[in-house]
């Protein structure tokens, strides 16, 4: 099926000669290519200019194996099903990389997230501070093979992070976490604000780093599964699911029709709880109360058909390498999934009911604007991606799944404000309901997984899933025994969070929560 | 306005009344594993699946031990897949909270024998206490002060102290129609200086430690702590690690703990109730 999907990167690739000639490999989802690290701002700009997408930046410790860290730099093309992977070695004695952030923005917290990992330094970053590891950790850098997961780090004391000043007459910091007013993560938010506008906002994230990379090297991969869904709780399905995806590329295993099948399905129930509750949280955020009663119940209806389906109902411990963990009964899946009927006539009501309401749409609209190009230089990507004129979809351009046989309506918006952030939503708990009916109409009997064989060491793969905030991607390389040597995560979340720092620019501070919400980022995800 | 009042008539009332009634679960719905621990010839499939290690075997000198820790449990169901025996169960039980976090340990020893299945159940525990001896510890133990001046109305600060937020998906539910908190005298407070109650959930990153422990300076006394979650009772599948503290209990005191991965919204509900005194704490599945 994919092999008469367009392939561009073959093209871009071949034009550029030998500098990016030295290709490693190339499978039906992934290639890589070797390249010194000083080449690689050259070949990122070269692949911009070609139409890619720098998707994501991260780094792996190979000393131990041969000597080198390696700087991993991950491509897309919107006319390629594959992703592209530049590789850069650094030898031992050096100890530093060349910064792309201040060409490529939506680099500048990944690159930074090396630096406290690994403690290689990103040369000539704009802003090279500690982002991930806060001011007040020791000299540590977390991810260093030669670096404990259980070493214990002495009391840390008080808080060191110094904000940029706010100056200037009438002009006031407002500072607000990491406990909030409401049931939601923590991470801390200063504002700076001259009356109500607020001038700038800066955050500071990573309140809830739990050591996750580290963890997976401590599992096989079968338990790792069970880690990869409590990177985010509220996206379980899609983290679970990009994970096996990798693993099952390292593997060489086919995952059955009825299996991807089911996967869909769920990850489109995953989407619509998740979606109905953000459109409630919008509203509520300007008063519209009743809507959101309404809203958080039609997400019960959800999670109700999710236990049904599953047995949980954040469709926890049901994905894992192969396929899904229980088979299900043809006949119970139609009982069950015929509650989608009523459902999406409510679903109408509610939209129907916000729709209707002037003073809501008054409150959403032009507000907390993220335009199109300001998405773009920050290579924002998901809902809040395509709320500003970013046409892209996991499931439509790196198919997994059973979503290459199901035609996929991507909406995208240009006005990039709350009101269309919340629009994008609704159009995708309807397509998401669309989904779910064809894939469960082409749901053949036969197998629910098959078994995997031991994974052979020292390989690795990606796996990407359109989580409902966006991209999720997960880079794993094996060790041998069926162990983890490496698992990147990157959670749309990490991506995003700049997108709300420039999107609240202007606005008062009462219409912050609604832009927040409107963007709805997992602060787990983002600090993993 | 006419359509949000009609919608509201058509919609028709939605909450649940547990716990006065039951709740109606879910047939599939995968609560507590049970294990027949006197029947049960060999641990090692099922505690070889088990990802988190709350079901673990400890062989020495001719004896097994076999440690189930509920408060590890993310309920998984992989015990139940792995054992072929018929000895271990997925249940659908959920009303696990306790005041003492030992009552979530189970401890069975045996004798092992040349082919490595185990022989007779000699000793079992629940906590510290033999399991023979301890039916009398099932009557209700409510702490009458905090009854008496909690026990109506509540104000409750939730704090995440690490959790992957799936925890907080299930507390925000209870909030929504179908559980409606409110309906208890229960409600959710912006300020720690309001609160009656923390219930916390995550590991309890090294981040948030401190934020953690001022919270709960700032909550008025009498006041309780729930600990939410596999997370917030052991560390659940994070663990202890260079960034986290590993439970709730090493940094603030804790009344009540809700195992759960996350639980769901009637298991906090039976929690929060035992913290008050309003009910009456179950013993695990034997
Ligand atoms: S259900 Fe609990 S005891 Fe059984 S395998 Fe899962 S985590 Fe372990």
């Amino acid at each position: 099926m994919m092999d008469n999907r367009p392939r561009r990167l073959d093209e871009i690739l071949s034009a550029c000669g030998s500098a990016l000639s030295r290709k490693l490999t190339s499978s039906a989802a992934e290639i890589y290519v070797d390249l010194p690290a000083a080449n690689a701002p050259a070949a990122s700009a070269y692949l911009r200019s070609a139409g890619c997408r720098h998707v994501a930046v991260f780094a792996e410790d190979r000393v131990a194996e041969d000597s080198h860290d390696y700087i991993y730099y991950v491509f897309e093309h919107p006319d390629d099903c594959r992703y592209l992977v530049l590789r850069a070695a650094i030898d031992l004695d050096d100890t530093a990389f060349p910064s792309m952030a201040a060409e490529v923005p939506a680099l500048n917290w990944q690159e930074r997230e090396i630096q406290d990992w690994f403690g290689l330094e990103a040369l000539g970053h704009p802003n090279p501070r500690r982002v991930a590891l806060h001011d007040n950790w020791p000299d540590v850098h977390p991810l260093r093979k030669d670096f404990s997961i259980d070493t214990v780090l002495p009391p840390f004391e008080g808080e060191q992070h110094v904000y940029r000043p706010t100056l200037g007459e009438g002009v006031f910091q407002i500072p607000v976490g990491p406990v909030h007013a409401g049931i939601i993560e923590p991470g801390h938010f200063s504002f700076a604000v001259a009356g109500e506008p607020i001038l700038y906002l800066q955050l500071r994230m990573f309140y809830v780093h739990k050591g996750i990379e580290k963890r997976f090297e401590q599992l096989t991969a079968d338990r790792a599964v069970f880690l990869a869904e409590s990177v985010s709780g509220d996206s379980s399905f899609s983290h679970g699911t990009a994970f096996c995806q990798a693993l099952e590329r390292i593997g060489g295993v086919e995952v059955p029709e009825p299996a991807h099948r089911m996967r869909t399905i769920l990850l489109e129930l995953e989407r619509i709880y998740n979606h109905v509750a953000d459109i409630g949280a919008i509203v509520t955020d300007v008063g519209f109360v009743i809507a959101n009663a309404h809203a958080s119940r039609l997400r019960e209806e959800i999670l109700r058909i999710n236990e049904e389906l599953t047995g949980s109902r954040l469709l926890r411990s049901v994905v894992c390498p192969g396929g899904v963990r229980r088979p299900w009964d043809r006949d119970h899946v139609s009982n069950t999934l015929a509650a989608l009927t009523p459902f999406e006539r409510e679903f109408n009501e509610l939209v129907d009911m916000i729709q209707s309401s002037d003073s809501t749409r008054d409150r959403l609209e032009r507000t907390g604007i993220l335009n199109p190009d300001q998405a773009r230089d920050l290579g924002i990507i998901g809902v809040a991606g395509r709320a500003s004129g970013h046409d892209r979809d996991v499931r439509r351009d790196h198919p997994y799944a059973a979503y290459d046989s199901l035609e996929i309506q991507v909406p995208v918006y240009q006005e990039g404000d709350v009101l269309r952030r919340m629009q994008v939503r609704i159009d995708e708990v309807r397509e998401s309901l669309q989904l779910i009916r064809a894939a469960e109409s082409g749901l053949a009997s036969g197998p629910h997984r098959v078994s995997m064989p031991p994974l052979p060491a020292d390989q690795y793969a990606l796996g990407s899933v359109e989580g409902w905030r966006g991209e999720i991607l997960y880079w794993v390389r094996t060790a041998a025994n069926n162990r983890i040597a490496r698992c990147r995560v990157k959670d749309p979340s990490l991506n995003n969070w700049p997108a709300v720092v420039e999107a609240v620019q202007g606005n008062i501070v009462p219409d912050f929560p609604v832009i927040n919400k409107s963007f709805s980022l997992s602060y787990s995800g983002t600090d993993r | 306005m006419f359509r949000i009042l009609k919608k509201t008539f058509d919609t028709g009332l939605v909450t649940i009344d547990y716990p006065d009634a039951p709740p109606r679960l879910s047939e599939n719905f995968r609560g507590a594993p049970r294990f027949h621990l006197a029947n049960w010839h060999d641990a090692r499939p099922a505690a070889e699946a088990c990802p988190t290690g709350a079901l673990s075997i400890r062989d020495y000198g001719g004896i097994r031990e076999v440690t189930m820790d509920y408060g590890l449990c993310i309920f998984c169901g992989e015990c139940g897949a792995a054992d072929q025996s018929g000895a271990v169960q997925m249940t659908r039980e959920f009303e696990l909270a306790v005041r003492d976090k030992a009552n979530l340990v189970l401890t069975a020893q045996y004798d092992v024998s040349f082919d490595g299945t185990q022989q007779h159940l000699r000793q079992l525990h629940r906590g510290l206490q033999p399991v023979e001896q301890d039916t009398a510890a099932l009557e209700l133990k409510v702490h009458q002060a905090i009854h008496q001046t909690l026990g109506r109305s509540l104000a409750i600060r939730e704090v995440d102290a690490g959790s992957c937020n799936g925890c907080e998906v299930e507390i925000v539910a209870l909030n929504n129609p179908v559980y409606d908190l409110e309906r208890l005298g229960i409600h959710f407070v912006a300020s720690p200086r309001h609160a009656d109650m923390l219930l916390v959930t995550g590991p309890v990153t090294r981040n948030m430690e401190l934020a953690l422990l001022k919270t709960y300076r700032a909550t008025p006394e009498p006041k309780v702590v729930v600990a939410v979650g596999a997370c917030g009772i052991s560390g659940g599948i994070f663990g202890r690690n260079y960034a986290t503290v590993g439970a709730v209990d090493q940094v603030v005191p804790v009344d009540v703990f809700i195992p759960g991965c996350p639980p769901r919204p009637h298991a906090l509900l039976h929690g929060i109730l035992l913290a008050l005194g309003r009910i009456a704490e179950k013993q695990l599945p034997l």
